[in-house]
């Protein structure tokens, strides 16, 4: 009697073994557009993550008479400098400036020599001023630089919207799965309380918590993710609610397993298509809810840098186009890239193309 | 001979350049019945649907003429006046091709109107008369009828009045009674046969199941990987196979490789009294807002099951069959008893919200499960190592990693899925694939040793089979066999193939809308069945399988 005739062929030599979540990798590389996307999308994030090397009106490292500085960590006060005042040292005070000059004195500069909230005093025109050497993108209505704000704005932005998607996919998640695991009873209450939850006006809501408390990044994170994971759990339901009666869940529980091993184990890996889906345009989505807020004065408190308040200073300042057109490009090009992402990403997992 | 009525030269068919179909020629006179037979993956569907160009991504070479008219050279338009006018197909599964959101008659209709050119008022009675022709009762009812409305044989008689709808010289029909009941089967032929004849139109029929082929067909094509080994008349191929795959196929039905056995004396290892197992269903209407009804899927079960043996449940889809395994597995709430091993499930191990007691745990120990489809039954996002080593996790949570994958390369040779030696570094790298890299029978072996590792005493297997080709079958039987012998294995057999009980059970149950008809040894119930629901299943089958023991 053989057995082996279908052989499982051991002698030839097997290629390394390829897991679903490598293969959609593979297809994601793939597509170029999405897969160049994620790269730039990353350099920017890193480059942004490390804005005070960049755009800082302190230098990095400074040497006077003979003693080596660090003002970006630690401002050491102006009589380490020659001057008079024990307040931290201005490096923009044309005093400062000529110290420096002197020989054996040299400090060494970011590339933008401006911090998002300073404000150059020494610029030739009155504010809002255009480009020049100094303000590369200009500056906007009170004097500050207009490249550092941006470079500040899109880190929040993105930092905030991280933030957003990972509570919301947490919750939804959770949600859904809870939901479609057990089913019935708990279902249709969940189901319910999501239809009455989601009819709440969110942003009267919005306005008036920032009415009641201090505005500020954590109370509209914690606002807008009480509303944000709805979407994420509809999906994430009906995956649980398709997988939970498929026989290798059934299997799983003849085995002896827990609700939780089961859930964890089984259900949840092969119900992560959509939530991975949406990632980047719920990334998309929730920059967008902050540069609206902001825009509308609801969002982070004054003096924060914003995408959304620099377009509200646009609008306001019709004239001064380099605020308004670098925060548009900005924007743009951060929303183009994560809809390229999403694009390649829903296409990497695709059941339909997942065959090969 | 007059010219035939279908001529096809040198057809092949490529997907993204890798060739499926290799240059097949064959030829299908006026009237004639032809089967094309094969495995799956055999390429006789892309074959056959790739004549009316219905697979848009396959290149296909050669030439078909029909009647003359090369099919692979005509427009995209006059291929339309083709498909459905000339040449028309029944699928496989009547409930995926019928579309849900039109009625039965509007569908059949529609090809009417369009390619009879009649009038509404005229085409209405021609659907009348065509489902009437099909054997579908109350016709006129059944016209205003949407599909998820129609039982499964229903449905299919409502597809072949489609088809028939616009008198085609040719019908194509892709394993057109795969999805329906043995008995139901036969008379889906019968009627196929009677119509054909009558409308003198030649069939295509496309199947892996050879003892259809032999009933049915005049003539029969083999496809072997996309080439054609063999073709000729039935008989001829049947009686003298000359290729050695043709022969394997043949040879490839299940054996009783014992004959009857004793009931051994020790303690039944399942043990069922009054067994009923009953769900809620939603009431029609208004009632279904304050009440919900009962449906009775099982009732009065009683049987033992000893060690060593095999009890086969036999029945038709929607019979209770599955519904007897979900609960045998503990997966269900039932009334009456059942004991495993002497110790009963109890009530509170049921539904998903269960209590998960360290009683439950070693009950579920014993009874593990292997079912159908191969494809469902493992998650596609663990590896090998995972998926056969988790009952290990649970049951003996106190092996080391070394340990438990020296446990699960065990059971993986036992299932004849590993060579008995190899290199170290190879069989490790075997253990890290996933699902996907497997065929269906490798699956199913995987699916076995997943039961087999925590060393239960009872196996529930739910249509082992069903779903792998009839070679594979027949390995994939004589490893349950091999098994049994060794584990002193009980099997719950559920199945609607006969032979698969002919070629595991000892004992044999046979259950009709959830009651049992008539119970027995294999040998008792199948060569001398009592009731007339059992006579009608073996008589079903009963041109396919000679009952002789050996």
């Amino acid at each position: 009697m053989s057995v082996l005739t279908e052989a499982p062929a051991a002698a030839t030599p097997l290629p390394p073994a390829l897991s679903p979540g490598r293969l959609a990798w593979r297809r994601f590389r793939r597509h170029r557009l999405g897969f160049y996307s994620l790269i730039l999308f990353g350099l920017l994030f890193v480059l942004s993550l490390g804005a005070e090397l960049i755009a800082n009106d302190r230098p990095l490292l400074a040497r006077y008479g003979g003693q080596l500085h660090v003002p970006l960590l630690h401002n050491p006060p102006e009589t380490a400098f020659g001057g008079d005042f024990e307040t931290p040292t201005d490096f923009h005070d044309p005093f400062i400036q000529r110290q420096f000059e002197q020989p054996g004195n040299w400090a060494l500069f970011p590339p933008i020599r401006f911090h998002h909230s300073s404000i150059n005093y020494f610029a030739p025109e009155p504010h809002p001023s255009g480009p020049s050497a100094s303000n590369w993108l200009g500056t906007d209505d009170r004097g500050r630089d207009v490249a550092a704000r941006l470079l500040y704005g899109f880190r929040l932005s993105v930092l905030f919207a991280l933030a957003l998607t990972a509570v919301g996919v947490l919750l939804g998640v959770l949600a859904g799965a809870i939901q479609g695991y057990y089913g019935g009873r708990v279902d249709l209450v969940g189901q319910r309380f999501i239809e009455v939850w989601g009819s709440m006006p969110e942003l009267y809501l919005l306005i008036i918590f920032s009415a009641l408390f201090e505005p500020g990044l954590l109370l509209l994170l914690v606002l807008l993710s009480l509303f944000g994971w709805m979407g994420l759990s509809d999906y994430v339901r009906a995956e649980f609610l398709r997988n939970r009666q498929l026989d290798y869940v059934r299997a799983a529980r003849a085995m002896g397993l827990s609700n939780w091993q089961i859930m964890r184990r089984h259900i949840l890996p092969n119900s992560l298509t959509p939530v991975v889906t949406f990632l980047p345009f719920r990334m998309s989505a929730a920059i967008l809810a902050l540069t609206a807020l902001d825009f509308l004065g609801l969002g982070v408190p004054p003096g924060t840098p914003s995408l959304g308040e620099l377009l509200a200073q646009g609008k306001n300042n019709l004239d001064a186009w380099w605020i308004s057109l670098s925060t548009f490009a900005v924007l743009v090009l951060t929303l183009l890239l994560l809809t390229f992402m999403g694009d390649a990403l829903r296409d990497a997992l695709d059941p339909r193309k997942a065959q090969r | 001979m007059s010219a035939p009525l279908l001529q096809v030269r040198a057809l092949s068919v490529a997907f993204a350049g890798l060739e499926v179909v290799h240059s097949i020629d064959f030829e299908l006179a006026a009237g004639e019945r032809l089967a094309l037979v094969g495995e799956s993956g055999s390429g006789k569907t892309v074959s056959a649907l790739s004549l009316l160009r219905l697979l848009p991504e396959a290149e296909v070479g050669g030439s078909a003429l029909l009647q003359g008219r090369d099919l692979l050279r005509l427009s995209e338009r006059e291929l339309r006046g083709v498909r459905g006018d000339e040449v028309a197909c029944i699928f496989q599964e009547p409930m995926t091709a019928l579309n849900p959101l039109y009625t039965v008659g509007n569908q059949i209709g529609e090809i009417l109107t369009l390619k009879k050119g009649l009038s509404a008022r005229q085409a209405e009675a021609r659907i009348v008369e065509l489902l009437a022709a099909t054997g579908m009762p109350e016709p006129e009812r059944r016209a205003r009828a949407y599909p998820h409305q129609l039982s499964g044989g229903q449905r299919q008689r409502a597809m072949i009045a489609m088809a028939l709808a616009s008198e085609p010289r040719l019908l194509i029909a892709d394993e057109p009674t795969t999805a329906l009941d043995a008995s139901l089967r036969t008379q889906m032929l019968e009627l196929l046969g009677t119509l054909q004849q009558r409308l003198g139109m030649a069939l295509l029929l496309i199947t892996h199941d050879l003892h259809l082929v032999r009933q049915f067909a005049d003539r029969v094509l083999v496809l072997e990987r996309g080439h054609l080994v063999e073709q000729g008349p039935v008989a001829q191929v049947f009686e003298q196979a000359q290729h050695p795959y043709t022969r394997k196929l043949l040879g490839s039905r299940p054996k009783r490789e014992f004959g009857p056995q004793p009931l051994p004396a020790a303690p039944p290892v399942l043990r069922a009294r009054q067994l009923a197992v009953a769900y809620e269903v939603p009431r029609p209407g208004l009632a279904g807002w304050f009440k919900r009804g009962r449906f009775e899927a099982v009732r009065g079960v009683e049987f033992e099951l000893p060690p060593g043996r095999t009890l086969g449940v036999v029945g038709e889809s929607g019979s209770g069959k599955s519904t007897l395994a979900l609960a045998a597995l503990g997966l269900l709430r039932h009334q009456g008893e059942l004991q495993i091993m002497g110790e009963a499930w109890g009530e509170s191990g049921m539904g998903p919200a269960r209590a998960n007691t360290p009683r439950l745990r070693r009950l579920r120990r014993q009874v593990q499960v292997v079912f159908q489809d191969p494809f469902s039954s493992l998650s596609p996002r663990m590896n090998i190592e995972q998926i056969v080593g988790e009952g290990l996790l649970v049951h003996e949570p106190h092996l080391s990693v070394p340990q438990r994958r020296e446990r699960v390369l065990q059971a993986l040779r036992e299932v004849g899925l590993l060579p008995e030696a190899g290199p170290q570094a190879e069989l490790l790298r075997w253990l890290q694939r996933y699902p996907h890299e497997f065929s269906g029978g490798q699956r199913q072996r995987i699916a076995i040793a997943r039961a087999l590792i925590v060393q239960p005493r009872l196996l529930v297997l739910d249509e082992p089979t069903s779903a792998l080709d009839v070679t594979v079958q027949q390995q994939v039987l004589e490893l349950l066999l091999r098994l049994q012998r060794e584990h002193h294995l009980s099997y719950l057999l559920i199945t609607h193939d006969l032979d698969v009980i002919w070629a595991l059970a000892h004992q044999v149950l046979v259950l009709q809308s959830g009651a049992v008809v008539e119970q027995g040894s294999a040998e008792q119930v199948l060569q001398l069945p009592q009731h007339p629901y059992t006579q009608s299943l073996v008589q079903a089958c009963a041109p396919l399988c000679p009952r002789t023991g050996p």
